[in-house]
């Protein structure tokens, strides 16, 4: 029995995802192996083979395969699938472009955003925006799964001694070009995997506002996220959204600024450890999930909070 | 060209659902069903491809029991020209559903097709990448622009690290992410008009397509609350509770 992760990397460096990856893949059982496939991604090989838990890593190093297109990345999948019980990648935008249509081309189900491994064919689910909780069974030969990060602990990037083995391209059917991205560039930790996320919503109003929220950031070594309304009203790019249809977030401290807390935005955040509302409305339903509720107008809050920070040696 | 825009029925997004005592899923007795958003968008796109001059007619789509024809009408209403409606009671997972949107596809032989990129009541994201799969077509996911030409389309895609861009040959399958457009409410002429316009009525078995589910779903459960917390009167006790007690800055 053996499973296999599908790595998410840029061709440079492996991303955090695919570690929580493998820590659900090894729940699992049989022995973890990591599908690199990318260009000149021999790095990256390296370093998924070097994780704490993995057996294997298979390299497939072909221009086809840089930008990770779904359309040549699938048929790849299915070429390996035989050989497994199991195949997992994050359930971010990564994994979720490709495996389901993976899946489908295998003619399997694919199990979305799993939260726990309840068995080897047994898994938790959110669904309806993390308001019911489906236990779901599976019977396909290979299941495939995405992965809800959050959920499972980053595997040790080092301490595995796993091989690294080549495997060969399936075919490319040339139907799809990746023409370019626009990456948003800060020097904040990854939203999804930072300890600590302070994120602004429409109460902001507007995006020039945000350096309040930026500068509590910096205080705390902290990811800044937005509500969808503060994304739609262009305050900040479409990558802050933390949500039901945005990223989902749990770190350790989730601070809520003007956000009113929709049930579309806490499928994004309510497992966070501590949650903290900021809000000038007393009434609003953020309150009822935050450990640590302010009534206070953020613009007088954030400022004074920075101070504050500052006097404990943040 | 034409336009095949899918439309799920499901739950409004502003009820807060309840689960079943029993566990078998979740309440939906008397409880308000909408057109999944996402699809409100894509239907809202499909229109203003129309109104361009570059559809020629809009088909929407929806799958499950006699009631999704609601759906179908409220596309109608914005502006979509016709319907189809695959009827059955039967649960409907995604791989389900693409295999006969792959059967109603190959009827209609649109040039694109638009799904949402995700059903607010399952939350699985697949089908349209199914879908896409099953036909051998490009698919474009989490949509925000499209601009589409002759023998192909220029998409550009919300993913975690910004806005990608992909040029896909058409035919092909997009899904909708929610900055894509701002869906309009139908008017009431519109409204009216919508009435008079066709809906196709067809089965699983009228298109050959095996719907059985593949999962197996065992529970559905509430998911953990959180308890209660405290308000602080001030910025600074807020700074000492997460500091002091709560250990976290
Ligand atoms: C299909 C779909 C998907 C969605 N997906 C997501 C998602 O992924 N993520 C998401 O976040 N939302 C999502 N939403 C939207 C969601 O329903 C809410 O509309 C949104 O979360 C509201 O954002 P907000 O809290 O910033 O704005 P509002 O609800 O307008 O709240 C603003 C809050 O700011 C407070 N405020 C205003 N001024 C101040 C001030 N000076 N000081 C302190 N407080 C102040 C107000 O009291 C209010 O509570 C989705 C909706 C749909 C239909
Ligand atoms: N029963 C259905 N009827 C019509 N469209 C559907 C149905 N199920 C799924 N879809 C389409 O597939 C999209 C994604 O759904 P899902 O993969 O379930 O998250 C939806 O936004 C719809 O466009």
């Amino acid at each position: 029995m053996a499973v296999l992760v599908i790595a998410e990397h840029d061709n440079v460096e492996l991303k955090d995802p695919t570690l929580n990856t493998v820590t659900a893949a090894a729940e699992i059982g049989g022995d973890v192996h990591v599908l690199v496939a990318g260009s000149n991604c021999r790095a990256v090989a390296d370093a998924a083979a070097a994780v704490a838990g993995v057996a294997k890593a298979l390299i497939v190093d072909d221009p086809a395969y840089e930008h990770h297109l779904a359309e040549n990345m699938a048929p790849l999948l299915v070429s390996l699938a035989g050989d497994y019980d199991a195949i997992l990648a994050p359930a971010d935008t990564f994994g979720k472009d490709f495996m389901p249509r993976a899946a489908a081309l295998a003619d399997m189900a694919q199990i979305s955003d799993i939260q726990e491994v309840v068995s080897a064919d047994t898994f938790v689910r959110p669904i309806y925006a993390g308001n019911a909780l489906a236990t779901v069974q599976s019977d396909d030969d290979t299941k495939f799964i995405t992965v809800r990060t959050t959920a499972f602990a980053t595997a040790e990037t080092s301490g595995g001694s796993g091989s690294v083995e080549e495997a060969s391209a399936a075919e490319n059917p040339g139907i799809s070009t990746f023409i370019g991205s626009e990456v948003s560039k800060n020097e904040r930790p990854e939203l999804t995997s930072a300890r600590v996320v302070v994120s602004g919503g429409r109460g902001m109003q507007s995006g020039d506002n945000f350096y309040l929220i930026e500068n509590v950031a910096d205080k705390l070594g902290a990811a800044v996220g937005a509500s969808r309304a503060a994304v739609d009203a262009g305050f900040v790019p479409n990558d802050y959204q933390v949500g039901q249809t945005g990223k989902i977030v749990a770190p350790e401290l989730y601070v809520a600024v003007g956000i009113s807390g929709a049930i579309q935005h806490l499928a994004g955040m309510k497992d966070s450890k501590v949650i903290v509302a900021i809000n000038k409305d007393e009434e609003a339903p953020i309150f009822q999930v935050a450990d640590f509720g302010l009534v206070a107008d953020l613009f007088d809050a954030l400022p004074e909070l920075e101070k504050e920070l500052q006097k404990i040696g943040n | 060209m034409k336009v095949l825009v899918a439309v799920k029925r499901v739950i409004d997004y502003n009820v807060k659902v309840r689960v079943k005592a029993d566990q078998s899923g979740v309440e939906t007795a008397n409880v308000k069903m909408s057109m999944n958003p996402f699809d409100e968008i894509g239907v809202e796109e499909a229109i203003r491809l129309h109104e361009a001059g570059k559809a020629e007619e809009v088909v929407a789509v929806s799958l499950g029991p006699q009631q999704c024809q609601e759906t179908i009408r409220t596309a109608l209403a914005m502006g979509a020209d016709r319907g189809i409606h695959v009827k059955t009671d039967d649960e409907l997972q995604p791989l389900a559903v693409a295999k006969l949107l792959k059967a109603v596809i190959e009827a209609e032989q649109p040039g694109l097709v638009i799904l949402g990129k995700q059903a607010i009541d399952d939350d699985s994201n697949q089908t349209g990448q199914m879908v896409a799969a099953l036909l051998g077509w490009p698919q474009a996911t989490f949509a925000s622009e499209l601009d589409i030409g002759d023998g192909n389309a220029r998409i550009t895609r919300e993913v975690d690290g910004g806005l990608e861009t992909v040029d896909v040959q058409v035919p092909c399958v997009m899904t909708t992410d929610l900055r894509l457009n701002e869906p309009r409410y139908a008017s009431l002429p519109n409204i009216m008009k919508a009435k008079k316009k066709p809906i196709d009525e067809k089965t699983p078995e009228d298109l050959g397509v095996d719907i059985a589910p593949r999962l197996k779903t065992l529970t559905v459960t509430e998911p953990p609350g959180r308890e209660a917390g405290i308000k602080v009167e001030s910025v600074a006790e807020l700074v000492d509770k997460l500091h002091n007690d709560a250990g976290v800055i």
